[in-house]
């Protein structure tokens, strides 16, 4: 069959699915639409989580940011996975104990004060709405590649059908179509990954395979170091970034995973505290699943495609490699007129520049994969987009409907108010969402990692020590927050949008990326409010006891 | 009761603050920090190092969770008795 009817048929058969989940589950009360009526299974929450988490970002790029960065790369490997231990261990339990639907909900009680409650939300929404954006923008990608459309109708029609679903179904609606988008977009990851491992090394197992010989009876590894030495770019699996660099990324990584809103709010979603921990760990290794492919297919990729196209006669090249060009993803200038391709690290003699989310999508094509594992992809491609915009969505709704609405500006607003508010404000989110789709801001990419950052200085310690320690109080907390958020802001600004004067690599403090600053911005954002905290009012008895209560097993 | 509630958070401290050790050592530790000593260690295809980084971090994650969550089911039963 041809390729673009089996990427019809794929995307088709599961919108429907979606859909028809989202009319099954819809909600009726605003504790199904913020938490899904607490009653869904930890392995149906992990897997939902783990969709919710993985992006079309996780899905189309991350695989082929690795297989050009090698050992560099890691930090999104570790960041993104290692969030989920912290996130089991230190914050997850309490917070479903302390049973109610959002973070600024937290941090407004335990911190007793209305100002803590609305710094949080505005954090909030910053991290939401810089992350939705993107995912918006990679909807419409992932619709004008593979379906042909303009890539604005594509960001129309991923409003809608996340509109349709998320409005109606709230969590409830959007819990049971993540559970059925990850089932998607893991067997679309998979399929091409397993093909490809046993046609370069005979592995079924990716895992395995990419350290396994190749043919030709040397390690994969070896030979792509071996490569990558030859071309001059450094080695695959030793770094070219600084030790402290590599360290302080990590940790912001791991520490803004865990205290991203839209992910920690999934945790209010299980019936018990039993259930939440159980459920980060179904989480994790439904996440594991792909994030230990994807350094596979790097390897794999890396390889096939070194090999394919170095110092090879331009004329001689496979069919894929011209298809790819056409799309601009892949274009080849023959600088020194020999018909060869050289590709090698020295931009000056470097003919060939790729995509990096070419390894992925052609990964099919260049394996030579029939036309439905393309219709998957897709399909995948979509889920994992979808998914993740509909979680932020739920997000920003709640904020502007539960925490600002009813709990700052009108406590008496009915329940039936509220369900409206919510939807009201979510079809706003998904407008305005849209409208940074269709026309990015510059800033969009450039931030969409560093949301990470921003989680990293302002919930993450805001709500360790609102567990962890009694003697925290509002003054500390609140100044905290402000420091660390306004801190990772201006570094931010200044070094990715040049705001303040701007600066190069050589400017960086204390030679930290701004991907790695949050850490230290966290840092800050302890101090700041040990030192506040140590001058000012020990918490109320009522707060300390509910500290107490949500200790408890 | 008081007591009781007392040693078992008490306990989940301890079992924190081990299994978070572990979580930084293979991470920060065997990814990061000890990379070129590992990297001289090679097991198949893979240079240990590398290895942790990429792939051994990950798996010793789910597991920390898991292990975690054996642990504290079993505190809460034995503090509820």
């Amino acid at each position: 069959m041809e390729q673009q009817l089996w990427i019809w048929i794929m995307v088709g058969v599961s919108f429907a699915i979606y859909i028809g989940i989202a009319i099954w589950s819809h909600a009726s009360s605003t504790k199904e639409f913020y938490v899904a009526g607490e009653g869904v299974s930890p392995i149906a929450n992990g897997m939902a989580t783990a969709a919710d988490w993985m992006s079309a970002a996780s899905f189309i790029s991350m695989a082929g940011i690795i297989s050009f960065a090698g050992y560099d790369g890691s930090v999104y490997l570790m960041g993104w996975t290692g969030g989920y231990v912290l996130l089991a261990l230190l914050l997850a339990p309490y917070l479903r104990k302390f049973g109610k639907f959002t973070v600024p909900d937290f941090i407004g009680d335990r911190y007793y004060s209305n100002t803590a409650r609305a710094v949080a939300v505005f954090c909030a929404l910053i991290v939401s709405f810089t992350y939705i954006a993107g995912q918006m923008r990679g909807v419409g990608l992932v619709f004008s590649r593979y379906l042909t459309v303009d890539i604005n109708t594509g960001v129309l029609i991923g409003m809608g059908i996340v509109l349709f679903y998320a409005v109606l179904g709230g969590m409830k609606g959007i819990t049971y179509t993540q559970v059925a988008q990850y089932c998607v977009l893991i067997f679309a990851f998979l399929v091409p990954a397993i093909f490809i491992s046993i046609i370069m090394t005979g592995m079924p197992i990716p895992q395995i395979g990419m350290g396994s010989k190749a043919a030709d009876g040397i390690y994969l590894l070896e030979k792509l170091d071996g490569l990558h030495r030859e071309l001059g770019f450094h080695q695959y699996t030793s770094g070219s970034k600084s030790k402290l660099d590599m360290f302080l990324i990590t940790a912001a990584l791991m520490m803004g995973t865990a205290g991203l809103p839209h992910v920690i709010v999934r945790f209010f979603t299980v019936k018990k505290v039993r259930d939440a921990r159980k459920s980060a760990g179904w989480a994790l290794l439904f996440i594991a699943v792909l994030y230990t492919t994807a350094p596979a297919i790097a390897v794999f990729a890396r390889t096939n495609l070194i090999q394919t196209v170095s110092n090879k006669p331009y004329e001689t090249l496979p069919e894929w490699f011209s298809n790819w060009e056409t799309t601009g993803l892949l274009t080849f200038t023959d600088l020194n007129k020999d018909g060869l391709v050289q590709y090698v690290a020295d931009p000056k003699i470097n003919e060939l520049v790729i995509d990096k989310d070419i390894i992925v999508m052609a990964n099919p094509e260049i394996a030579n994969l029939p036309n439905w594992v393309i219709g998957l992809m897709a399909a995948g491609a979509l889920a994992a987009a979808l998914s993740t915009a509909a979680g932020l969505l739920l997000v920003i709704s709640s904020s502007v409907s539960h925490d600002l609405l009813k709990k700052i500006m009108y406590p008496s607003i009915s329940e039936k108010g509220e369900l409206v508010a919510a939807r009201i404000a979510a079809i706003f989110a998904v407008i305005l969402a849209g409208y940074f789709g269709i026309n990015p801001p510059d800033f969009v990419a450039a931030t969409v990692a560093l949301a990470f950052g921003l989680a990293a200085a302002s919930f993450f310690p805001a709500i360790v020590m609102g567990i962890f320690s009694k003697r925290m109080n509002k003054e500390g907390v609140i100044s905290g927050m402000l420091v660390g958020i306004s801190l990772m802001l201006f570094y931010m600004m200044k070094f990715k949008l040049g705001f303040f004067g701007g600066g190069t690599n050589e400017d960086w403090w204390f030679g930290v990326s701004p991907e790695g600053f949050g850490t230290l911005a966290m840092c800050a954002n302890i101090l700041v409010a040990v030192v506040v905290a140590s001058q000012t009012q020990t918490p109320p008895k009522k707060v300390q006891q509910m500290i107490d209560e949500i200790r408890k097993p | 009761m008081n007591k009781a509630i007392n040693n078992y958070w008490k306990t989940n401290l301890k079992y924190l603050s081990i299994l978070l050790a572990i979580w930084f050592l293979v991470s920060f530790g065997f990814g990061i920090l000890l990379l070129d000593l590992l990297n001289q260690i090679q097991i198949g295809g893979f240079k240990l190092g590398f290895w942790f980084a990429q792939q051994g971090s990950i798996y010793i994650f789910v597991a920390l969770i898991f292990v975690y969550v054996f642990l504290m089911n079993r505190l809460d039963d034995k503090t509820a008795e």
